[in-house]
C-alpha cells in the first residue's frame, strides 16, 4: 500500500488527514478480507478448517469495527449520519435518507463545517515533521 | 447548537475558516506533548473524567454494608481568550491576506505552553503530575554547553535501558537548550541535531513550557494523554468594535510509567 493511500502529496497533507488515509484505508482492507472469508466459508467442508476461519473472520470484525469507530469520532457530520442508519429496523434506505438530511441540514444552520468536527482537527502529532 | 456558540458570533463561514486556519497553523508546531506521548480521543466536551481503575474504601452509615467508590481523574478545561477587531475581519471578507491575528497567536502559543507544561511538569491543582516530576532517576543538569548534551543524553538513555525501558526515545527540549542545538556543530562539522537523533532513535522536539529538557520512551503505553474536547475556537461576545473568542481544548494526563522518562534539568 505505501503512499498509494494519498491522492494528494502526502506532504502537503496535515498529519491528522494522513492518519485518516491510513484508517480508511485499513477499513476498506478489513471489508475485504471479511468478504474473502465469507467466500472460503461458503465452499469449505472440512470442519476443523471451517472453525478457524470464521475464528479469523471475527477478528476481521473487530478491526473493521475499530477502525469505523475511530473515523467517525474524527468526523462528527459522519458519526450522526451513522447513528441514523446503524442498528435501526426497518428501510436502510430510507434511514440513510433521512439521517443525511437532518445531519446537513442541522450542521449547515448551525454554520458548522460540513466536514471534519468543531475542533481544529490537531488530535496526535506522532510521526509529525516539526 | 455547540456549546462553542460560534454561530452567535459576527463572522462569516470564509473568516471562521481563516481564524481556525491560522489557530492549527500557530498550535501545530508548538504542542510538543502531542509528538511524544499516547493521544486518545477526542471524547466529547461531555467526557468529564478519565477512570484510573482505582476504588478509595468509603463509609457506609448501612447495617452490613461495606462500599468503595471509584477514582478518576477528571478533565480540566483549558481556555485561552483573544480577540479580533471587526474591522479586520471585514477586511478578511474582502480578500485582505495580511490579517492581524496577533491576539489569536499569543493565545495559541499561551495555550500550546499549557499543554506542555501540564504534561511535562505537572499541574497540581488539576491533579496532573508531569513526566519530569514523576521521573525517578536522578537527574542530570543540562547546562549552557551544549557539545556535552549527547553525552547527558546517551547517560539518560542508558539508564532509561538499565531500568528495562526500551525505545526508542524522544527528547522534549525547552526553547533555549533547542536553540543552542541548532545553532550547534560538534567537531568534524556534525550537526549537534543529527547527532542526537540518531542516539535517540526517534525525533527531538522543539518544545516551549519546558525547563529543560525531557528524554521519554516512546514505545507507547507509558504516557497517557486523554482528549476530551479537542482544541476548538468558541465565541464569547462582541462589540461594535471587536469580537472576542477563546480556544479551549478538555484534557487529563497522566504517567502510566515513571521510570520511561528522565528529566535533564537547565
Amino acid at each position: 500500500m505505501g503512499a498509494d493511500q494519498y491522492h494528494e502529496p502526502p506532504d502537503e497533507l496535515p498529519a491528522e488527514t494522513r492518519t485518516f488515509a491510513r484508517l480508511s484505508a485499513s477499513l476498506t482492507e478489513e471489508a475485504e478480507a471479511i468478504g474473502w472469508y465469507e467466500q472460503r466459508l461458503a465452499v469449505e467442508s472440512d470442519r476443523e478448517a471451517l472453525a478457524i476461519m470464521r475464528d479469523a473472520q471475527g477478528e476481521e470484525f473487530k478491526h473493521f469495527c475499530m477502525d469505523l469507530e475511530f473515523l467517525l469520532r474524527r468526523t462528527p457530520l459522519w458519526r450522526e449520519i451513522a447513528r441514523g442508519i446503524l442498528f435501526q429496523e426497518g428501510d436502510i434506505v430510507e434511514h440513510g435518507e433521512e439521517a443525511e438530511e437532518q445531519a446537513v441540514e442541522g450542521a449547515a444552520a448551525r454554520g458548522a463545517p460540513l466536514s471534519g468536527s468543531a475542533s481544529l482537527g490537531i488530535g496526535s502529532l506522532r510521526g509529525a515533521v516539526q | 447548537m455547540s456549546h462553542l456558540l460560534r454561530e452567535h458570533a459576527p463572522i462569516t463561514e470564509e473568516s471562521w475558516g481563516r481564524i481556525d486556519e491560522e489557530a492549527r497553523e500557530r498550535l501545530t508546531p508548538a504542542l510538543a506533548a502531542r509528538r511524544l506521548v499516547d493521544f486518545s480521543g477526542p471524547l466529547g466536551w461531555q467526557h468529564s473524567a478519565t477512570n484510573l481503575g482505582r476504588v478509595a474504601t468509603v463509609k457506609a452509615p448501612f447495617t452490613g454494608i461495606s462500599a468503595e467508590q471509584r477514582r478518576v481523574l477528571p478533565l480540566v478545561e483549558a481556555r485561552a481568550n483573544f480577540a479580533v477587531t471587526r474591522a479586520e475581519l471585514a477586511d478578511s471578507d474582502r480578500g485582505a491576506e495580511d490579517i492581524d491575528f496577533a491576539d489569536l497567536d499569543r493565545a495559541a502559543h499561551d495555550l500550546a505552553v499549557a499543554e506542555n507544561a501540564a504534561v511535562f511538569h505537572g499541574w497540581k491543582a488539576a491533579g496532573i503530575v508531569g513526566i519530569a516530576e514523576a521521573a525517578p532517576h536522578k537527574p542530570i543538569a543540562l547546562g549552557n554547553d551544549c557539545e556535552r548534551y549527547p553525552r547527558h543524553v546517551a547517560m539518560a538513555i542508558e539508564q532509561l535501558l538499565a531500568a528495562g525501558i526500551d525505545g526508542p526515545y524522544g527528547l522534549a527540549l525547552g526553547p533555549k537548550a533547542h536553540e543552542l542545538v541548532l545553532e550547534s556543530s560538534e567537531h568534524g562539522g556534525v550537526l549537534l541535531l543529527d547527532h542526537l537523533r540518531k542516539i535517540l532513535a526517534g525525533p527531538l522536539v522543539w518544545a516551549p513550557g519546558v525547563e529543560g529538557a525531557v528524554v521519554v520512551s516512546l514505545r507507547g503505553g507509558d504516557f497517557l494523554f486523554e482528549s476530551g474536547e479537542d482544541i476548538s475556537v468558541g465565541y464569547l461576545a462582541h462589540d461594535a468594535d471587536a469580537v472576542q473568542l477563546y480556544l479551549e481544548e478538555s484534557f487529563s494526563f497522566r504517567v502510566a510509567t515513571p521510570e520511561a522518562a528522565f528529566a535533564l534539568t537547565p
